[in-house]
């Protein structure tokens, strides 16, 4: 599965004005919102602008990462340069965002990892290369893997709405 | 097994005798609610129609609220787009309560909903905003989502999934000192729980206070409920709830109402008396770093910001009037008003606030959301501190993320306009 390095290492209570500032809510599609993700930490987005941080990459948080708003463009910003976040929680609506619009996400309670570490997700695990340790991951409930394993939110609707269409 | 009073109103909303925390739900919705993120909900219901062969109408335009007010009038030409497409979507689906940037009916959202009789007890209401908890002061289970859920909403009429929550019963009783306000309890409240310690659960109020609290003050409760992570704030209804809705909101129809049971199990209780609190500072930047006024007093302040869904209401401007009438905010400070709805900013003009305010060197601008979120009006300079009566002091949140905000009640408001540094209403200025 998934390996990367940890490209931004964060700590508690990341809310969604960090992610994606308020200013910018203007701008909606997921196309267009990845410009804005983190746009109060200059050097991270001009890192991500400039697409210095791969696909893959990891951004590892504490407790309670997306805190605030509802804002889709929190998690939406992120999927677009395809960046798996591994939090130790994550606040409610962001969580569902995610699932959603089909950001990767992991819940790891556990997790220790620096800037520049080698994770590996796997065996549901996530295994840090760099120090050698690895922990657990939290499942999530199989209602909610559904719409991860259908592709997110909206595949998942439509194919609900064709259903009771037909039925 | 007992339920709690959300247990039981997820019960009667699916047709249940019992539901447990943990079950897994698909709930019919009551009411859906959108603001200017209607236009991305436009965007992603479309998607989820686009090759079905359907054609995409929503499952009930009467059960649909869009109500501008983040960016009001517009700030942008992109923003005055959005707004555009959103009003001819609305006119195309049949959208009813739809309020757009009007005197007459426009306003924030989680006051217009309450206002015009939207909410009842019992409901299932979703809102793509975090302060849709506010609802829960009038007994509906009420709770923010993305804008992808609810354009599914839109589609299927229902909303998947929903994981029945655990409950934090929170016990206030004793009468608030003079001074303090239900943004004093909530502050104090979520200072107690911290910004995650409600995370995935349910706030449900009790207690002599409450009981005693207007609907305004238990507005307040609700909308803050979310800055503890809670799903949702509710205040199981009675007397209050009834007066309110038959004679500010004019709703005429039945009220279902009902209560907790006696032997609901909660995941905590929570106790807390009122007669003790003073007002509370949250400090920069996060919510639950909340602090009894006495140790930040003195803190220089630029600029005093007075409005929002939280603390925008009737009773909030007459405060702060009362405060500033015939006096002058300080020669250093700007403050800026900013009512929660049209209904309130006429009402405060007819009782004269409006003048007192504005004689005294307040801005009062129209009703919205744009400076609690630093999106349009009220941005911070690099380095400088607000003092505002709205929700959330998260780095960034006004504009800046430079500058700094700390949070309190209306009357630590006004106290501190008149002196230009954080001060007690208590005490003469």
């Amino acid at each position: 599965m998934a390996q990367g390095k940890v490209a931004l290492k964060l700590g508690n209570d990341i809310s969604t004005d960090i992610i994606y500032p308020g200013r910018f809510m203007a701008t909606v599609l997921p196309t267009e919102t990845p410009e804005y993700a983190f746009a109060d930490d200059g050097e991270f987005n001009q890192r991500l602008i400039s697409k210095q941080v791969p696909p893959g990459s990891f951004i590892v948080a504490g407790d309670n990462f997306g805190c605030g708003s509802s804002r889709e463009q929190a998690a939406s910003c992120i999927k677009g340069y395809g960046l798996t976040v591994v939090a130790r929680n994550f606040a409610r609506i962001f969580l569902q965002n995610s699932i959603n619009v089909g950001l990767q996400m992991i819940i790891c309670p556990d997790i220790e990892a620096g800037e520049g570490d080698e994770l590996e997700v796997r065996e549901g695990k996530v295994w840090n290369l760099t120090s050698g340790n690895f922990y657990a991951i939290e499942a999530l409930p199989q209602a909610r893997q559904a719409i991860i394993d259908a592709g997110g939110l909206i595949p998942y609707a439509r194919r609900l709405l064709q259903e009771r269409a037909v039925g | 097994m007992g339920m709690t009073y959300i247990q039981k109103l997820l019960a009667r909303a699916c047709k249940r005798d019992e539901v447990l925390v943990g079950d897994i739900l698909e709930l019919p919705v009551h009411l859906a609610m959108s603001h200017e993120n209607a236009a991305l909900v436009i965007n992603q219901f479309q998607e989820i129609f686009r090759d079905t062969g359907q054609e995409a109408r929503v499952w009930d335009p009467d059960r649909i609220a869009i109500i501008f007010d983040h960016r009001v009038p517009a700030e942008s030409s992109k923003t005055a787009t959005n707004h555009k497409k959103t009003r001819e979507f609305v006119a195309a689906q049949g959208i009813g309560k739809f309020h757009d940037i009007r005197g007459d009916v426009g306003g924030i959202c989680h006051q217009i909903l309450p206002e015009n009789g939207y909410v009842r007890p019992g409901q299932v209401l979703l809102g793509t905003d975090s302060h849709t908890t506010t609802h829960g002061a009038l007994g509906a289970f009420a709770f923010g989502i993305g804008a992808t859920e609810m354009a599914a909403v839109w589609a299927l009429g229902s909303i998947l999934n929903v994981e029945v929550p655990g409950t934090i019963k929170v016990v206030v009783n004793g009468e608030l000192p003079p001074a303090v306000y239900a943004k004093d309890l909530i502050l104090h409240l979520v200072g107690l729980l911290s910004a995650e310690g409600a995370n995935f659960r349910v706030i449900e109020f009790h207690g002599d206070t409450i009981r005693d609290l207007s609907t305004s003050g238990r507005l307040v409760l609700c909308d803050m409920s979310v800055e503890a992570g809670a799903t949702a704030g509710v205040v199981p209804p009675d007397e209050e709830t009834c007066r309110y809705l038959r004679d500010e909101a004019g709703v005429a129809d039945e009220l279902d109402l009902f209560a907790a049971d006696p032997d609901a199990v909660y995941d905590r209780v929570v106790e807390i008396d009122a007669s003790q609190l003073e007002p509370q500072i949250a400090c920069p930047h996060t919510v639950d770093n909340v602090k009894p006024i006495a140790e930040v007093k003195g803190k220089k302040i630029n600029q005093i910001v007075v409005g929002s869904c939280t603390n925008g209401r009737l009773d909030d401007l007459e405060v702060a009037a009362g405060i500033l009438k015939g006096k002058r905010v300080t020669a250093d400070m700007r403050m800026i008003v900013f009512p929660a709805s049209w209904r309130i900013y006429r009402d405060a003009l007819r009782l004269g606030y409006g003048s007192d305010l504005i004689e005294a060197g307040a801005v009062v601008c129209n009703p919205g959301c744009g400076p609690c979120l630093g999106i349009h009006q009220g941005a911070l300079g690099d380095g400088e501190t607000a003092l505002a009566t709205t929700n959330r002091n998260f780095k960034g949140r006004m504009g800046n993320p430079g500058a700094e905000v700390f949070l309190c009640s209306a009357a630590v408001a006004a106290a501190s306009a008149l002196t230009g540094v954080i001060s007690d209403p208590r005490e003469e200025n």
